[in-house]
């Protein structure tokens, strides 16, 4: 993901004089064309996160269109009140992209895990969340948020991960794409944990449940419309994703759910725990431990969709 | 640019009778103002009222019917709790009518006690949470520079302020990009909220700690208006670093029996403090 982040990056600032890069620090190799290219507008603002939000803030009042990029905790849980006052409450096109969110740095420790940034940034005001599952809503989702005259937050994975579509899909912010049509059981997915989800989907199938996955790349705002549709449609709804169940993907769910009449379906939340993972481990290891395979995900909502029918 | 949009500092600044008699008028007003709405900070903003009147009387290149002049100097009040002193003297200075003062922290006004984001005409910047003034500027400076423009960004501070971590991030940042359009001031009033800034925290040698940061400093007596007005049209001056005026100044500045108070960080004056206040200015 972050390799196609920095090469549309880079393409979609040569038409754009108003793009600016602030990193945090991060990103030697990673933004070399970027920084031959358009040396002036690449600024390495240290390790000093909360500066660069700010900074960030100021540009956009004088009609830039910054882009701040550091590992997710830090341009997040890190700097939550400059988001807040500084980009937020001016309501002013920054957009904020954090790299290695959920778990993908996992083994760097829980103080490079990001599992509560959705629940932290959705609550913000003005604030909109975007969590590309592959390489192509990568891209997508530059391109749209650059567009978009508001903040944004775009929640990217590590580099390496599978890609989804063949082909650029349609993208809309706020809008989600259905990856796979599908009947009984629905999987949301949100970020990286589409590739995933999908083989979750492969599992069901062969398991003669053939079960519909929707990209919901954008937590807020949620798209409503979709969401009345899969829950009138279905039996089991089930959204996944490398955060917690408190506050992400499934969390804005649950509360658009309490605000409707009774519905057909059954909303399943899967995500992380409450809680720090306190051992060593690669990602891979760290979904294993959390329930985040494509076997627990088939086992978890085959087990309610059997139940409720 | 016609002549209606440009900035209208370049000619002269009023005589320093004409500034100190403004002072007096702002700080009159500002008591009224924490008067009727009942809101506090009111020593806190007594004690820059003279910064911000050589500064919007004195130095900024702005234009009152103009405020989104893309040209324009930037005044950004990181001290958000002298939100008062700010509206007033923007008010004096043309930028909304003085009657608007009258709403200050009233329901439905948008003269709020800390400055809110594109509200009030002038009003550059939301702030009211410390330390973030100075990242805000330094941004503004970047973008001027990036843009090809020569406008100056000047930022006022308080010296508990600089008990927030990222102003220290932003003062590196700045001196590291040479920003030597920038100007800061800190309203060294040598209090905040609950004690001596010295003892709160270790903020001695103030000077000293902004020129190891990289900054060209100069420390200055705040309520001396000719002093604040030479160094702030001084910008940028010669050292290609960003300037930081350490400004002493004495909290409740202008009302004898506020000055060095600290009770008026959060005491409101009553209508016969208000008469005594008026009347200490030559107001009544």
């Amino acid at each position: 993901m972050r390799n196609a982040f920095a090469a549309e990056l880079t393409a979609l600032a040569s038409t754009d004089e108003r793009i600016v890069l602030l990193s945090g620090d991060i990103g030697n190799r990673l933004f070399d064309e970027f920084k031959d290219r358009f040396g002036k507008r690449f600024l390495n603002c240290g390790v000093a996160e909360a500066n660069m939000v700010s900074m960030a803030s100021g540009m956009a009042l004088c009609g830039l269109r910054p882009i701040a990029y550091t590992i997710t905790p830090f341009i997040t849980t890190r700097c939550l009140e400059q988001i807040r006052v500084d980009i937020c409450y001016h309501n002013v096109p920054v957009i904020i992209v954090g790299v290695g969110s959920g778990l993908s740095y996992a083994s760097l420790g829980a103080t490079h895990h990001s599992c509560e940034d959705i629940g932290l940034l959705r609550m913000l005001p003005n604030m909109t969340v975007i969590c590309p599952g592959d390489k192509w809503e990568v891209i997508l989702a530059l391109r749209a948020a650059l567009q978009y005259e508001r903040p944004v937050y775009i929640r990217l994975g590590k580099k390496g991960e599978p890609v989804v579509y063949e082909q650029a899909p349609d993208f809309v912010i706020g809008k989600g794409i259905v990856v796979r049509a599908g009947q009984g059981i629905c999987l949301l997915s949100t970020g990286n944990m589409l590739p995933v989800v999908l083989q979750a989907a492969d599992e069901l199938s062969q398991k003669g449940v053939p079960a519909q996955v929707v990209s919901l790349h954008t937590v807020k705002p949620l798209d409503e419309e979709l969401l009345a549709a899969v829950f009138s449609g279905f039996n089991v709804v089930a959204s996944v994703e490398e955060h917690s169940l408190l506050g992400g993907l499934g969390g804005s769910i649950a509360e658009w759910l309490a605000d409707q009449p009774p519905q057909k379906a059954r909303l399943l939340r899967i995500g992380t725990a409450d809680g720090f993972l306190r051992c060593s481990g690669g990602q891979k290891y760290a979904r294993q431990q959390l329930g985040l395979t494509p076997e627990a995900i088939a086992e978890k909502t085959l087990k309610m969709y059997r139940a409720g029918i | 640019m016609n002549s209606e949009s440009a900035p209208d500092i370049a000619g002269g600044v009023p005589s320093l009778t004409k500034l100190e008699a403004i002072s007096r008028r702002i700080r009159g007003k500002v008591v009224e103002m924490s008067h009727k709405a009942n809101g506090a900070h009111l020593g806190s903003g007594l004690s820059c009222v003279d910064i911000l009147v050589a500064a919007y009387w004195g130095a900024l290149a702005i234009n009152p019917r103009d405020p989104k002049l893309p040209q324009r100097d930037r005044f950004i009040l990181s001290k958000g709790h002298a939100a008062a002193a700010l509206y007033a003297t923007l008010a004096y200075r043309g930028f909304f009518k003085i009657e608007l003062l009258d709403t200050y922290g009233k329901p439905g006004s948008y003269l709020e006690e800390h400055p809110g984001p594109g509200y009030a005409p002038g009003v550059e910047a939301a702030t009211g949470s410390l330390g973030h003034g100075l990242s805000l500027g330094v941004g503004m400076a970047i973008a001027g520079r990036l843009q090809g423009q020569s406008y100056r960004v000047f930022i006022l501070m308080s010296d508990g302020e600089c008990n927030e971590g990222s102003v220290w991030e932003a003062a590196m940042f700045a001196s590291g990009q040479g920003l030597d359009r920038m100007l800061a001031i800190i309203d060294y009033n040598k209090w905040q909220a609950t004690g001596r800034s010295e003892e709160v925290m270790a903020l001695k040698p103030l000077r000293q700690k902004w020129e190891a940061f990289g900054w060209s400093v100069y420390e200055v007596d705040g309520h001396n208006l000719g002093a604040l007005v030479d160094l702030m049209r001084n910008v940028p001056d010669g050292s290609g670093k960003p300037i930081m005026l350490v400004a002493h100044t004495v909290k409740g500045k202008g009302i004898s029996f506020m000055e060095d108070d600290n009770n008026w960080h959060y005491r409101i004056p009553d209508a016969e403090e208000l008469k005594r206040a008026k009347i200490e200015l030559g107001l009544l």
